[in-house]
């Protein structure tokens, strides 16, 4: 399996000289796998991606972990929905009232975007999900609620004995009881178990999640502890902040680490990076 | 062990910040949790009993209506909730294991979760002062 960042920022795209290193688009990261493209999140990121995929592709899988607009922003740049030969598949959380597919039109109409989701030339399915285990290809997919505003998943894909967990906007300390101690009390667990490469929320800074509690995100550190508890072999810390330049995010990855007992490979999420999971 | 559903941690999350006595239950109506202040209403601490049974928890307090008559589960809101996944109310006495007698007005109502998914139900007990 074949994995690549297009995009790893979080809230609003902020390109510059000073961010080239880790890169400015948000959310989307493609998972690949003899014929299968999955796609996961349609931030800003998958404009770029959407550009390097063959112009004969048919089938695209496209999954939402929310309707965040820096998680579906890029959408209506992705050049598969202008091919009348695609499929694309939207997979997405259930809300409690309205359905995927009028959330999803929100975004398709103007004045945010002037083509509206019946416009696009490809043809397009849009299945709601919630805690749910579902095939693509070879690939099966488990999503849960996770703790997040809004109807929000992670999702696990399992290929064979290799699992790849996605959650990139999380903030397990919130919900959780003597966090990061009780599994079955933290949320975004069952997702993140073993994984072999957890991409993961890490936002912010100790001190700026003490400001910023329930908005959705969690602190490096935090993150770091999720990730001993979850026994993952690698994990990728995610959704940077727009504000915070290369150096700054090695600094944080740096002071958040050094304190912390861990046996697992730690990162930052890079743009146009590319894991290989055999 | 495999983490419960973020609806249901978050509702224990609430309970866990609330001075009033609360209940959760998960789908088989098995008692997952209650919070300090039903500790002190109950008499028994959540550390030391873990997980209790419906069997269990609706009859260990020996609720009894105000003729003193034994009150049988289906009569508890807890349970009716449980059964018919829709709020009930109710007052009644309990007995505390420390054997104290409280007359408490319970209010339970199902965890519904995205979409429409019965995860369980919460019971808000409140203790009666009797004039």
């Amino acid at each position: 399996m074949k994995i690549t960042i297009w995009g790893c920022r979080g809230s609003m795209p902020s390109p510059g000289p000073e961010k080239n290193k880790y890169g400015g688009n948000t959310s989307c990261v493609q998972l690949e796998h003899n014929n299968s493209c999955i796609i996961l999140d349609g931030g800003s990121g998958i404009q770029s991606l959407g550009k390097k995929l063959s112009p004969d592709i048919s089938v695209v899988n496209i999954l939402l972990t929310h309707l965040h607009i820096d998680h579906i922003m890029g959408l209506g740049y992705f050049q598969p929905f202008y091919n009348p030969n695609c499929t694309i598949n939207i997979w997405g959380p259930a809300g409690s009232s309205e359905s995927l597919t009028v959330r999803l039109r929100r975004y398709f109409s103007p004045p945010f975007f002037p083509v509206r989701l019946n416009e696009l030339y490809a043809k397009i399915n849009i299945i709601e999900i919630n805690n749910s285990s579902f095939k693509i290809d070879d690939f099966v997919i488990k999503s849960e609620y996770l703790c997040h505003p809004g109807p929000t998943v992670g999702y696990r894909c399992e290929l064979g004995e290799s699992v790849v967990s996605y959650m990139p906007d999380h903030e397990p300390a919130l919900g959780s009881s003597n966090f990061p101690y009780l599994s079955e009390w933290c949320s975004g667990y069952n997702i993140a178990k073993d994984a072999d490469l957890l991409f993961h929320d890490g936002q912010y800074r100790n001190e700026e999640y003490d400001r910023r509690v329930g908005w959705g995100h969690c602190s490096m550190e935090d993150a770091i502890e999720f990730g001993s508890l979850s026994n993952v072999k690698k994990m990728v810390l995610f959704h940077h902040d727009p504000v915070n330049k290369d150096l700054d995010l090695e600094t944080m990855l740096h002071q958040s680490a050094q304190n912390k007992t861990f046996d697992y490979e730690l990162s930052l999420a890079r743009e146009n990076e590319v894991f290989e999971i055999n | 062990m495999s983490s419960r559903e973020i609806e249901v941690i978050l509702s224990r999350q609430l309970a866990d910040s609330l001075s009033t006595p609360v209940f959760i239950v998960d789908t088989e109506g098995s008692l997952i949790f209650y919070n300090e202040p039903a500790e002190e209403l109950l008499g028994l601490r959540y550390e030391e009993t873990g997980v209790m049974l419906m069997a269990e928890w609706s009859s260990i307090f020996t609720p009894r209506d105000d003729h003193g008559n034994i009150l049988p589960p289906e009569e508890l809101p807890l349970v009716q909730t449980m059964t018919e996944q829709e709020p009930a109310h109710g007052e009644f006495w309990i007995k505390s294991l420390k054997g104290i007698k409280y007359k408490i007005s319970v209010t339970s109502f199902p965890i519904m979760g995205r979409p429409n998914r019965f995860l369980g139900a919460i019971a808000i007990f409140w203790k009666i002062m009797e004039k």
